[in-house]
């Protein structure tokens, strides 16, 4: 349906094959959260890899910033609608994070949780092959506490809320369990290429 | 699949009833849907605009109204100079244009049903939309629950529904209203003439005086980390705060 007198902005031209559809560019980077922005210390902060209730390996700060870090840019995509080119990020890959801990693929689906309780579900596939990493920096600088900081998810091909913030473990399920947003009317896969931004999506 | 989740998922359109100034930058739109919906205080829809080439723009707004059977939902929208979604509605919009929208959306920034415990809202400019809908939910409610908004705008111009919220504050005992006006000296006492801080806070809890075991912060990024952070520093658990961002 056309909107009457609606002829929009038109500015993304010739980046236009990079944003997928329903959404459109930003050159901010705007900031969502559910609740409160956690506050986490350098000192205390924890990371853990568990196969469903059993922790496999924990690090603390220093231990994990010890291990091989990648840099990537990437374009991302928030369900809210922007979607933001080009933005570059250093952390440890998820299978760099797998190798250190000494695991394969214990099962196929994984929940990361954060530091302020949210949670957010992908299939291990998606995190596999250079696809996803705990994010240390953003542009260069350590990742800044709005974005997630210390350490953030960062899955670039789904939408962003997988992207979990404050993230402090990844815990590996027999099935696809539904994380925060996902229990709250979003997407079980959240894929943006296909829109696939609420339930039945 | 079920019904209501279908419904949500389907897009839908509806006719502009009715057009309102409110605040020198806030219009409200009231919205008749082609198939009415029941909604939760704190939700928002999806609005899509479709130019003549094909190109769509889709923009979440909270919805303004309370949960109702009425097929008319209002939206209250703020003209950003750099939008194009809110240009479009501020500038090009008559009643009698057709929209395109989805909802209602949102699962977790939601007034608490049944609602007994006292609730902390607070808000600035725009980002009291959602926490309107809930306090117009709220009035319906019998006994009603005790509420403060303490809501943050530049000038008493920009205070958003102002007349309605003073009118309920007058009429309703349970309702405490603190306004911070930023860039000008407010007329009421109990208002206060600066940014939000945790004085302002702890001063609203002690007019509220039960322990709010809900608080929804709604507004900017720079504002709701100042209003949480206040909060948490006036003894609130992170747990029972939830937040709304404006963003992109």
């Amino acid at each position: 349906m056309v909107t009457r007198g609606f002829t929009g902005r038109g500015s993304d031209g010739d980046q236009s094959d990079r944003i997928p559809p329903g959404q459109h560019l930003v050159e901010n980077f705007p900031v969502l959260t559910a609740g409160p922005t956690p506050n986490v210390e350098l000192s205390d902060w924890k990371f853990t890899v568990k196969i469903g209730p059993r922790h496999v390996k924990i690090w603390n700060w220093s231990e994990f910033n010890a291990l091989p870090t990648t840099k990537v840019t990437r374009d991302i995509h928030c369900v809210t609608s922007w979607s933001k080119l080009d933005t570059v990020w250093e952390g440890v890959l998820v299978e760099d994070i797998l190798a250190a801990a000494g695991i394969l693929q214990p099962t196929d689906f994984v929940l990361a949780h954060s530091y302020d309780g949210y949670s957010t579900n992908v299939p291990l596939a998606d995190l596999l092959s250079g696809k996803a990493m705990v994010a240390l920096t953003y542009a260069g600088k350590p990742l800044p506490r709005d974005h997630g900081g210390p350490a953030r998810l960062l899955v670039p091909h789904l939408y962003l809320w997988k992207s979990a913030k404050w993230v402090n473990a990844l815990q590996f399920t027999t099935r696809d369990e539904a994380g925060f947003w996902e229990l709250r009317g979003y997407h079980i896969y959240g894929d943006p290429w296909r829109e696939q931004r609420y339930t039945d999506d | 699949m079920t019904e209501n989740s279908a419904q949500i998922a389907s897009w839908q359109s509806c006719v502009i009833d009715g057009i309102v100034q409110q605040t020198p930058s806030v219009k409200s739109f009231f919205l008749r849907l082609s198939r009415p919906f029941a909604h939760i205080a704190g939700q928002h829809v999806d609005i899509r605009l479709t130019a003549p080439d094909g190109y769509n723009a889709m923009r979440s707004y909270s919805i303004a109204s309370a949960a109702a059977s009425s097929p008319i939902i209002e939206l209250a929208i703020e003209r950003l100079s750099d939008g194009e979604v809110s240009l479009f509605f501020h500038d090009i919009a008559l009643i009698g244009d057709e929209i395109e929208l989805r909802g209602p959306l949102g699962g977790h920034f939601l007034w608490p049903e049944p609602a007994v415990d006292a609730v902390l809202l607070i808000g600035a400019g725009s980002g009291l939309v959602p926490l309107m809908a809930m306090i117009r939910q709220r009035s319906t409610l019998k006994p009603t629950v005790p509420t403060a908004l303490l809501l943050s705008a530049q000038t008493a111009e920009d205070v958003l529904f102002s007349k309605e919220l003073h009118s309920i504050e007058i009429r309703d005992a349970e309702f405490v209203l603190a306004l911070a006006i930023t860039r000008e000296i407010p007329i009421r006492a109990s208002d206060f003439a600066r940014r939000i801080d945790v004085a302002m806070v702890q001063d609203v809890l002690a007019r509220l005086h039960r322990k709010p075991t809900q608080v929804f912060v709604c507004g900017s990024n720079g504002f709701v980390n100042i209003a949480t952070e206040s909060a948490l520093l006036a003894g609130l658990d992170a747990s029972i705060i939830k937040t709304e961002r404006y963003g992109g």
